[in-house]
């Protein structure tokens, strides 16, 4: 590392924030992009597994609010690209990389969304567990991140709100409705687990040396217990794992996740994987000519 | 071509730096920002701005050494302990 880097981490290190036009260390551009990258082609691929439930959601209050919640994930994955192309990477290149499996997104967006169960379960807990990663992102050293941060967080709550408003409709149902969240859950559970990555020790994670994170993986998922688990319970909902408990310390305790479903889900292997990718792949190309119409329009 | 957007949440508030856009020309730029900044109510005037009529300066350069302009210019501290003493007014250790 030259002086220069070195200063350059420290500044960092020390609470500093970069912009787009200062001067970067090349190892922090590349953390950059690829964490960025990732981020945005989750929210992106996070649209299609709810997307398959607007035609059929029970209401039309329903219809209109999942929609939007689609529409805002779309919305977060412009604004998060946008900061992606302005560090090196044009979109289009990240929407390739995306599409032919050389780039990751989320692991909970590679399962089925078996039931309108799942809808509420996604809206509201795994938004919950990314809105825990994405706040501990409102301090990223890259400035620009940081600030579109502010807004998807701000839309994100609405999720969170949307979910638990379908989850405790359904707690209030039938003995079926309940079931029904039930069995959501326990799918849920496992990729919920994963979320927030193996418990590695902060100062060994590249993204929090960097300081693009503020928070190591098992800090937010101990976030996520704390805050979570409690509201899970209070429904009379089961979590699938026995082991599950607060210490008197105020550590969560729990089954050690599946790490390796994990890898191997992130790395295409998921349940929907490939659907979800040759489903992108449709639409972009079913899209090219409207791209190219808007743009010899405004040439 | 590349737009600045900034975005004012409050009447009255300062408008901020959200972010920004791409667009092919003012008109997109202006749907864009509409759509990816005030979708949701979240603000109250956005100002997109063409990101190369941006003039950026960052180096402030006190070459004359105008410490009259800055807080730093005026370090009342030491003087007014002399003062203070002068006029026999310094209040004892510890009442300070």
């Amino acid at each position: 590392m030259t002086q220069r880097e070195q200063e350059f981490l420290e500044y960092v290190q020390s609470g500093g924030q970069v912009e787009t036009t200062d001067w970067l260390p090349e190892d922090y551009r590349a953390k950059l992009i690829k964490f960025i990258e990732m981020h945005g082609n989750s929210e992106l691929m996070g649209v299609l597994p709810e997307r398959e439930w607007i035609l059929r959601a029970p209401t039309l209050q329903r219809k209109l609010a999942l929609t939007a919640k689609v529409q805002d994930e779309v919305g977060h994955s412009q604004l998060i690209y946008r900061v992606v192309e302005d560090l090196g990477k044009p979109r289009e290149h990240c929407l390739d990389d995306l599409i032919s499996g050389k780039a990751k997104f989320h692991n909970v967006f590679h399962y089925p969304t078996k039931t309108w169960g799942d809808v509420g379960v996604i809206a509201w807990l795994v938004d919950a567990a990314a809105i825990i990663s994405q706040k501990a992102l409102l301090k990223c050293s890259y400035a620009p991140y940081a600030r579109i941060m502010k807004k998807i967080c701000w839309e994100e709550s609405f999720h969170i709100l949307h979910g638990r408003d379908v989850i405790l409709t359904l707690m209030n149902g039938t003995d079926d409705q309940r079931a029904l969240v039930q069995e959501a859950l326990d799918r849920w559970w496992g990729p919920l687990m994963q979320f927030h990555g193996n418990p590695i020790a902060k100062d060994e994670d590249p993204m929090y040396v960097w300081r693009i994170k503020s928070q190591g993986n098992e800090e937010a998922r101990q976030q996520f217990l704390d805050g979570y688990v409690p509201q899970i319970w209070e429904l009379g909902l089961t979590v699938p794992d026995p082991k599950l408990r607060k210490n008197d310390d105020g550590v969560w305790e729990y089954s050690e996740p599946d790490w390796d479903e994990l890898r191997s889900v992130v790395t295409g292997h998921g349940p929907k994987s490939q659907d979800r990718l040759d489903l992108r792949r449709k639409a972009r190309e079913n899209s090219a000519w409207v791209r190219k119409v808007v743009l010899a329009q405004a040439a | 071509m590349i737009y600045e957007v900034f975005r004012q949440e409050r009447k009255g508030q300062a408008l901020q730096h959200a972010g920004s856009v791409e667009a092919p020309d003012d008109h997109f730029a202006d749907v864009y920002a509409r759509e990816q900044y005030g979708r949701r109510g979240e603000s109250t005037a956005l100002w997109v701005v063409p990101r190369d009529a941006v003039i950026e300066i960052d180096e402030f350069v006190d070459e004359l050494n105008r410490n009259y302009h800055r807080v730093d210019g005026y370090p009342l501290k030491q003087k007014l302990k002399e003062a203070r003493e002068r006029a026999g007014t310094a209040a004892p250790a510890g009442d300070r």
